[in-house]
């Protein structure tokens, strides 16, 4: 194959220098090129865009079909039932709205809880500690455990953990049961998450604190500005499409939280901790109404991408402006 | 943020020591629990183990098979990963180097689905893979990751592959190379840093992914990791010694994934997300 297609690269770069030669070879060979590259072209994106259509384009589209179907996944037939799923769901889906308000609710919160402390940790190990090196491991090293064993291990320390500490140190706040009540469950929910999270966002903190200059923070403490001010005026503007990035990558997790509200509270207690994804997954594998739950994820789609949009949007009109 | 070493780094430094401490606690809790007995458990949660019990391991490696489910999440993450790296380098460097309208429609496509949260997906994708005849199988999962992963897979390669000079690839077709030649001989090594980002990354989301692979994998032979150890807590939940040796056999491997690659990791997950 390899000498083949040798052999014609040669034979077109001769033809193409003789321009004089028969025309009607010439044209019998463009063609033959024009094939040549678009097999060429089939050959390399070919594989792989077929697995995305299979695997992502035809299930999403089909799933828009079935946001509009009475679709239970077992039965053949399939009736059109319009806009009857998404009344069902803000009249009467009393879960569906709750657990939708609960994931903005969790969402918001721990945005603003992981990036928070992410930027802390990365302002804190960017500084000439001996450990330094050693504490971004220890601060990242969660990262690295998927939600669903995540939530497993919390699981013990919530029920077994806390109620140690608070028998040894008479702390109230270990004494509670945490899984057990609905408020502390869902603030249990998102201490996994920030001892997952904030690692992940730190390292992407600490790259763009590496690329702040030295020379403008020199600067601006020989002209007598103190550390906070230099926090304030130099490093957050020069830091800013960092936190837009980090931004970007907390509401994308949060909001689809699954894996670790499966395994920490399964949604109890008496669902009250049943984030969106959960909520989608148990309609449809669980009770068996694919239509209702595709109706879901549909309205899941636009939230989510609504808010990537968005974000995108802010971020170019930053970059624009710094 | 001087050069010297002051008083009042120390403090810093002693508070952030502190604070690492915390961060490890739980960790703490998962191992000296998982080598006490039950009773000891309950009792003394907090207190080092006073004898070892690596019964609970040996109890727990067999009860989880951990040796086949193990071996699937390492085929599987493996296969993945390999036609991943082939199909969407192959496909990005064509997208980049075919500068025709479909090129853009076609990477504009892959870019904008990787907002498609996979709630939205899953549901009629199990029944469009039952049609496939692909459920069931680590090779049907395997071909769902290459689908899944090709947006940030593609995209990450066409951001890369953009920088890379044409003059190279030209006096290799001059010298008689043809384009796969040219692709494999002298494109696809100088993405390996990129190549090194994506792999990692790659793998830490397919090794960890349990909602995927719990809808596609039925039979208990095929489970990974995350699955046989969602089905050892629901058959014994709160037999804490057992299902605490459970969860750091199934924390271990990562664990060496992570010390062997640590700087590779950050700087993949660095450049990962900054791109």
């Amino acid at each position: 194959m390899n000498n083949e297609s040798k052999l014609d690269t040669v034979k077109g770069s001769a033809i193409t220098k003789q321009k004089s030669t028969k025309v009607s070879e010439s044209v019998s060979f463009m063609n033959k090129k024009k094939w040549k590259d678009a097999g060429l072209f089939t050959l390399f994106v070919g594989p792989v865009l077929l697995a995305f259509t299979l695997i992502v384009l035809i299930p999403f589209f089909t799933g828009i079909y079935y946001a509009f179907t009475d679709w239970n996944g077992i039965t053949g037939t399939v009736k059109w039932v319009g806009l009857d799923n998404f009344k069902y769901l803000f009249s009467e889906d009393k879960q569906f709205q709750q657990s939708f308000m609960l994931t903005t609710k969790y969402t918001v919160v721990s945005i603003i809880l992981t990036n928070v402390i992410g930027f802390g940790l990365a302002i804190l190990v960017a500084q000439r500690l001996k450990t330094r090196n050693l504490l971004r491991t220890v601060f990242f090293m969660p990262n690295l455990i998927g939600g669903l064993i995540l939530g497993f291990i919390w699981q013990f320390i919530f029920v077994k953990g806390f109620a140690s500490i608070g028998e040894l140190t008479g702390i109230p706040l270990f004494e509670l049961a945490w899984l057990g009540d609905a408020n502390t469950a869902f603030w249990g929910i998102v201490i996994v998450s920030l001892w997952q999270g904030a690692g992940y966002i730190m390292i992407i903190y600490i790259a763009a604190l590496q690329n702040v200059p030295q020379e403008l923070i020199e600067a601006a403490r020989i002209d007598g500005a103190n550390r906070f001010q230099i926090l304030r005026h130099i490093t957050m503007p020069l830091v800013a499409p960092a936190v837009t990035i980090c931004l970007f990558l907390t509401t994308a997790s949060s909001f689809k939280v699954f894996d670790a509200n499966l395994s920490l509270t399964n949604g109890g207690p008496f669902k009250s901790t049943e984030m969106l994804a959960l909520n989608i997954y148990t309609e449809a594998f669980v009770n068996n109404r694919y239509g209702i739950g595709e109706a879901k994820a549909l309205i899941f789609f636009i939230v989510v991408a609504a808010i990537t949009v968005l974000q995108v949007t802010i971020s170019k009109k930053r970059e624009v402006e710094s | 943020m001087g050069n010297r070493y002051t008083w009042r780094t120390s403090i810093v430094e002693i508070l952030a020591i502190l604070l690492g401490l915390v961060f490890l606690v739980p960790f703490y809790y998962v191992f000296s629990n998982s080598l006490k007995s039950f009773a000891e458990i309950l009792t003394n949660t907090s207190s080092l183990p006073k004898v070892l019990m690596f019964d609970n391991y040996v109890n727990a490696f067999e009860k989880l098979d951990f040796l086949i489910v193990f071996k699937n999440s390492l085929i599987i993450t493996i296969a993945s990963n390999i036609v991943l790296v082939i199909f969407c380098s192959m496909a990005a460097y064509m997208l980049v180097r075919t500068k025709k309208k479909i090129s853009n429609i076609i990477f504009m496509t892959f870019v904008a689905a990787m907002i498609i949260p996979f709630q939205s997906l899953m549901i009629p994708l199990i029944k469009t893979a039952g049609n496939l005849g692909i459920l069931n199988s680590i090779w049907g999962l395997v071909f769902m990751y290459l689908g899944f992963g090709s947006g940030m897979t593609i995209f990450l390669y066409h951001g890369f592959i953009k920088g890379i000079p044409l003059e190279l690839e030209e006096a290799a077709i001059i010298d008689g190379c043809s384009r796969f030649g040219v692709f494999w001989r002298i494109v696809f090594p100088l993405l390996k840093p990129i190549t090194v980002t994506i792999v990692i990354l790659n793998s830490l989301w397919i090794w960890n992914d349990f909602l995927l692979p719990s809808l596609v994998l039925q039979d208990p032979e095929l489970r990974t990791i995350p699955l046989a150890t969602f089905f050892f807590f629901g058959q014994y939940t709160k037999q804490w010694d057992l299902a605490l040796a459970a969860l750091v056999i199934g924390i271990i491997p990562l664990l060496i994934f992570f010390f062997t690659m640590q700087k590779h990791i950050i700087q993949g997950i660095t450049s990962g997300s900054i791109k």
